[in-house]
């Protein structure tokens, strides 16, 4: 599909990583009056880290299931820390995703942003380092420290640039999050004690060739990370930050924050908390099934009661990543394709969603729903966008989101029905709650004469809502490539956890 | 000439493209010429490929690509094939489907969703086309769904009223709850069967060595798979196709344009239930008690809206309720084994169905949009040849020979007579007697219909005088079509004992009977033909007898039906009907409020009180008392300060110390 590119022996990982970094320090060069130069600066920035991602894609062997494109080099030495990193399957469509999201995401704040714009650029970059860091590092120490980079940007992101409560939604956010991270931090320092290593594929080989944790041990440490994972998803009950941050964040934190940021914890699950302590997640799937189907349904039934758009595609979002939950801790080849194709498609529904409500924000500056209805008639155009979003949110089949979701339903209803039947409510409830918003937010009489003169679409904000439509129907049409991308290395994982 | 397949849908999608993106710019004419002129092309298309099977008797296939495609796990291709159902299906789409397109050039003359419309319209025929060519089970499904979102758009489409938006809605949903058994059965499917082609589903050793199978289900004990699998799809077609207990939705889907209401809600997208069981018949076949099921659901649903299309009094909701009616029929029909008799009453079904429907939308765009048929009456006047078409529709429904409805109904109505009284099921005997009742009431209330609207006194508001005109053009052209169709549709499959060949049967290959695929001991010819008179007779009189007592009522002397309205349980029973029997109002007291109650409760005791309240808040309090207790300690007394750093110092050091030692080891 993606014809081979020449391997010029770039570090591409490296690129990818640090690119957005180095541009937050030419950034920090910048006059701060300058916001046009800011904007666009960092906008060829995030272009240029999507053209080296696509590199990536082009060295990226299809046939193999292993780690690819690694690099490694001696860090810490004395503590036993490298820079490794490296991508598979598994990770390959979430830095994608992230370097995908990323240009259309700084494209959206030229006019929402016009204080600090400096300062906010900087912290966009450098939360871009820390995402696609995290996703590429193999060793855990390396992994911890981008995974805790990411927080500090996002924190500050809601807390300076966020709404009216941003403080403390900034510090619930903070709060509940860094109590998961210490919570893996230490399980990481347990493990080193016990393996002798922070890298990832070494650790993975010696938890499987030597039992060197007993049952105990692996039930807490599998307890220690899957917190902390559990909690960034976020998962019910640990959902009750998402909600408020949400609401607080300026649109760019919001879709980060839904596009990539929730991703971290499914794919730590996949990557660490599985792997790493299978037996301890095996005896606990029962309970992290329940977990995962109640988040479904019960995410959806939240969505249905909010009067806030932001809040309820926040539920939304707990419902929906509910089933990649349920997917990794049922793993077959199927669920886990599922999983991987709904964090995508997951990160672009509600990705282009809060993009969209930040656009009607910028015109009318409220988000409740009440204030609006009979939309429709004054934007046609947002409108189309809008349902096209919704539509590939609520899992229309021939848009992407029914693809995962299929996929992970079916993987999970071959061997356990009832899970998978459960799960499947959360199809129907989906439909409710986004059409009763889609009701009262654009259809119906125009009851408020603010709504009257409520611009239509720019061209500029077409502009980054296009690539969004276009991944939609392209995944949910021929899917395949992605899922050739991913298919060896789920091979290969699943026939891990079931030796 | 090689004929690709994929033609038939992409056509009018590109007219969806066009008239979608570039409608406002290139004026209404260019939307005319493209929104109906691709459809058109795409009979054309489809007439070809007709033919092509028809005279060389090859099925058309395109195998596309790999669309959800995990090697050696899941397989499903994107590929469409065009048998004998299909092709019927796809030129009944598309040749009803330009006729009102066309007769929509004249409805929606003016509106100023235009070319909104058209888009709609063309993204709904490609839907309904992908639905029926599609080649394995989950693409039907993306034309199912989609077809349910135009279903949706175009019910919503005067969106500024609410109940239009919320009449979409409830369509939407209501479809939902029906497509997650669906979904379901296509889990079930994939998983035993390990395809999804319809090749492989109906392959009769893949589903006799499925045949032993069961699955345990709660409540139901254990079940056989093909009877889950059935049963689950039976349930996706009762929502799309407005069967007990899923079909209150499409009375309110009425809201909608009446072109739409002819097109989706009346000749193709509620029929798609029953296509998919015919397309599964093999399957359908394996599973005799669920056929009684449906045979049950399908009978009780032709009566209960028969029952409540006695009370309407807006002629579109008659019209819907009839539709409900006549799909029951056919599901019924499925349910005794006639699959050709429901799919050949989905053909004419659609040619009088829409005829009707769009003999309404001529009566209410000639009276601005009045739809209360008790502000109507004596129409016949000013809209002659309007009268005349719904007329015809109105004979074809009712049964009358030799109009279409009659071959189809009678077809159906032996089918459950032979095995009620031939084979002596008795489930089948009181299905076909709720049917058969069915048939003289359907007569009954379609007189009424055109009683009320047409004949009589005029009741019409004197604002309106002297304004009601025939409307002519596209309109008159599409009625002329269709009423054609109506009154010659039938002889497409004349029953051999009248002399026919039962053309649509032999060349879709469905089985006519349960008897004709060996289920039960075959009857000489003699029996049967004699069984098919008696059948036959018994039909005509029931429909005569509901003609003339539907004259009898809405005639001159209407003595009989004041006497009965104004009587107890006259009253009663009207109001019942009027009021639908209540099903929506049970269904909002029992599943929607207490739903969207429980939803606000466990909002506010689960997150609000539980997680956020006692949990959060009760963590924070508890750090807020640690951090007091620890300020405590803040003395300002230097050396005590210094004690304490000194002491986590050592810990760290220790820490790394005993790290650097691990680490040394390995």
């Amino acid at each position: 599909m993606i014809p081979e590119l020449p391997s010029f022996n770039l570090p591409v990982l490296t690129l990818v990583t640090l690119t957005p970094a180095i541009g937050a320090l030419l950034i920090s060069l910048v006059d701060r009056n300058n916001k046009a130069l800011l904007r666009q600066g960092s906008l060829m920035i995030s272009c240029l880290t999507l053209l080296f991602s696509l590199l990536m894609v082009g060295n990226f062997d299809n046939s193999v299931g292993t780690m690819q494109l690694e690099e490694s080099h001696s860090w810490i030495a004395s503590l036993g820390i490298n820079y490794h990193l490296g991508v598979d399957g598994i990770s390959i469509l979430l830095v994608l995703l992230t370097c995908f999201s990323m240009p259309l995401v700084f494209l959206s704040t030229w006019k929402a942003i016009d204080d600090r714009v400096k300062e906010f650029h900087i912290a966009l970059l450098l939360l871009q380092t820390g995402m696609v860091g995290a996703f590429v590092s193999l060793d855990l120490i390396l992994f911890y420290l981008f995974y805790e980079a990411m927080l500090i940007p996002m924190y500050l992101i809601i807390g300076i640039w966020g709404g009216r409560e941003r403080v403390y939604a900034a510090l619930k956010f903070f709060i509940y999050t860094m109590v998961g991270s210490l919570m893996m931090f230490l399980a990481i320092l347990y493990l080193y004690q016990h393996a002798g290593t922070f890298d990832l594929p070494l650790l993975l080989e010696r938890l499987r060739t030597t039992h060197l944790l007993d049952e105990n041990q692996q039930f807490w440490l599998f307890c220690a990370f899957t917190l902390s994972f559990a909690i960034k998803v976020p998962l019910f009950p640990f959902h009750t930050w998402l909600p408020d941050a949400h609401v607080q964040a300026p649109t760019a934190g919001s879709v980060v924050l839904a596009g990539v940021l929730l991703k971290m914890g499914t794919y730590g699950l996949l990557r660490f908390s599985i792997p790493l302590f299978h037996e301890a997640a095996y005896n606990l799937q029962s309970l992290m099934c329940w977990l995962s189907v109640i988040g479904i349904i019960f995410g959806a039934c939240m969505a249905l009661v909010q009067t806030d758009i932001k809040k309820l595609i926040a539920y939304s979002s707990v419902s929906h990543l509910g089933f990649v939950v349920l997917a990794c801790f049922i793993p077959n080849v199927e669920t886990i394709t599922g999983a991987i194709l709904q964090m995508v498609n997951h990160g672009l529904s509600t990705g282009m969603l809060f993009l969209m409500i930040g656009i009607i924000y910028e015109r009318r500056h409220t988000r409740e729903l009440a204030d609006y209805g009979g939309l429709a008639k004054v934007i046609p155009l947002f409108t189309i966008f809008f349902l096209i979003a919704v539509l590939s949110s609520i899992g229309l089949p021939g848009l992407n989101g029914f693809i995962g979701e299929f996929l992970i339903l079916y993987g999970v209803f071959k061997v356990f029905p009832l899970w998978g039947v459960l799960a499947s409510t959360g199809v129907v409830l989906g439909a409710l709650y986004m059409l009763n918003m889609v009701k009262k937010f654009l259809f119906g009489p125009l009851v408020h004469p603010e709504n009257q003169k409520v611009a239509d679409l720019s061209p500029r904000e077409i502009l980054y809502l296009l690539p969004f439509v276009v991944m939609m129907v392209w995944i949910g049409l021929y899917p395949a490539p992605l899922i050739n991308m991913v298919k060896p290395t789920l091979s290969l994982y699943v026939e891990m956890l079931e030796s | 000439m090689d004929i690709n397949l994929l033609w038939i849908p992409l056509l009018p999608f590109l007219g969806f493209l066009i008239t979608g993106m570039l409608g406002k710019k290139i004026g209404n004419k260019s939307v005319n010429a493209i929104a109906c002129g691709l459809p058109i092309l795409s009979f054309v298309i489809s007439y070809a490929a007709w033919s092509r099977l028809v005279y060389e008797g090859t099925e058309l296939h395109w195998s596309g690509f790999p669309w959800i495609w995990i090697e050696g796990l899941v397989e499903i291709p994107f590929a469409l094939h065009l048998d004998g159902i299909a092709a019927v299906m796809c030129m009944v789409i598309t040749g009803v489907g330009s006729l009102i397109h066309l007769y929509s050039i004249g409805y929606m003359k003016g509106d100023p969703g235009y070319h909104r419309y058209f888009a709609y319209l063309n993204l709904f025929t490609t839907f309904m086309l992908i639905l029926v060519l599609g080649d394995n089970l989950l693409l039907m499904f993306i034309g199912w769904e989609g077809v349910g979102l135009c279903s949706y758009l175009l019910i919503g489409f005067w969106y500024e009223e609410d109940a239009n938006c919320a009449a979409g809605k409830k369509a939407f949903i209501m479809n939902r709850v029906g497509d997650f058994a669906f979904l379901l059965g296509i889990f079930l499917c994939l998983a035993h069967f390990g395809s999804l082609d319809m090749s492989t589903l109906t392959d009769a050793t893949a589903i006799s060595a499925l045949s032993a199978e069961t699955l345990s289900v709660p409540l139901l004990g254990s079940v056989s798979v093909i009877s889950m699998i059935v049963l689950l799809l039976f349930i996706g077609a009762t929502g799309k196709s407005a069967q007990i207990p899923l079909y209150v939705w499409l009375p309110d889907a009425m809201a909608g344009p009446t072109p739409v209401s002819a097109l989706i809600h009346a000749a193709t997208m509620v029929t798609s239930g029953v296509y998919l069981c015919c397309r599964l018949m093999p399957l359908f076949e394996a599973a005799p008690a669920i056929l009684a099921i449906i045979a049950g659901i399908g009978a009780c649903t032709a009566l209960l809206a028969a029952l409540i299309a006695f009370g309407q009094n807006d002629i579109k909701k008659v019209l819907a309720y009839s539709t409900v009616s006549q799909l029951g029929y056919m599901f019924f029909a499925i349910g005794v084994g006639a699959f050709s008799a429901a799919f050949f009453h989905v053909v004419t079904h659609a040619f009088f169905k829409a005829l009707l429907f769009l003999g309404s939308g001529s009566v209410i765009h000639a009276m601005h949009h009045e739809q209360d048929m008790r502000k109507m009456g004596g129409l016949r006047k000013q809209l002659p040849f309007t009268h005349l078409t719904f007329l015809i529709g109105t004979l074809a429904i009712a049964g009358v020979p030799p109009l279409a409805g009659f071959f189809s109904k009678d077809e159906i109505l032996f089918a459950g007579y032979q095995q009620g009284f031939l084979m002596g099921v008795d489930s089948a005997a009181l299905f076909w007697g709720i049917s058969f009742l069915t048939a003289g009431m359907t007569a009954f209330y379609m007189i009424r219909c055109v009683a009320l609207t047409f004949w009589g006194e005029s009741r019409v508001d004197s604002s309106l005088e002297g304004k009601v005109h025939e409307p002519g053009g596209w309109i008159g052209f599409a009625l002329f079509m269709l009423a054609v169709a109506s009154i010659l549709g039938g002889f497409l499959n004349v029953p051999e004992f009248l002399g026919g060949h039962a053309t649509l049967g032999h060349f879709t290959g469905l089985h006519s009977s349960a008897a004709a695929h060996g289920a039960a001991a075959s009857f000489s010819p003699e029996v049967l033909h004699a069984a098919e008179w008696k059948s036959m007779f018994l039909s005509l009189a029931v429909a005569g007898s509901g003609l003339l007592l539907a004259f009898y009522c809405y005639g001159k002397g209407h003595s009989l039906r004041k006497r009965f309205t104004e009587s107890g349980v006259g009253r009663w029973l009207c109001r019942l009907s009027q009021r639908k029997f209540y099903v929506d109002e049970f269904y909002a007291t029992v599943f929607v409020r207490p739903f969207e109650t429980m939803s606000h409760l466990l909002f506010i005791l689960i997150d609000r009180i539980l997680i956020d309240g006692i949990l959060v808040s009760g963590s924070a309090l508890l750090t807020r008392g640690l951090g007091n207790w620890f300020r405590k300690m803040q003395t300002g007394f230097i050396p005590g300060y210094l004690l304490t750093f000194g002491c986590g110092v050592l810990l760290l050091v220790y820490m790394m110390l005993s790290l650097i030692q691990q680490g040394g080891a390995q």
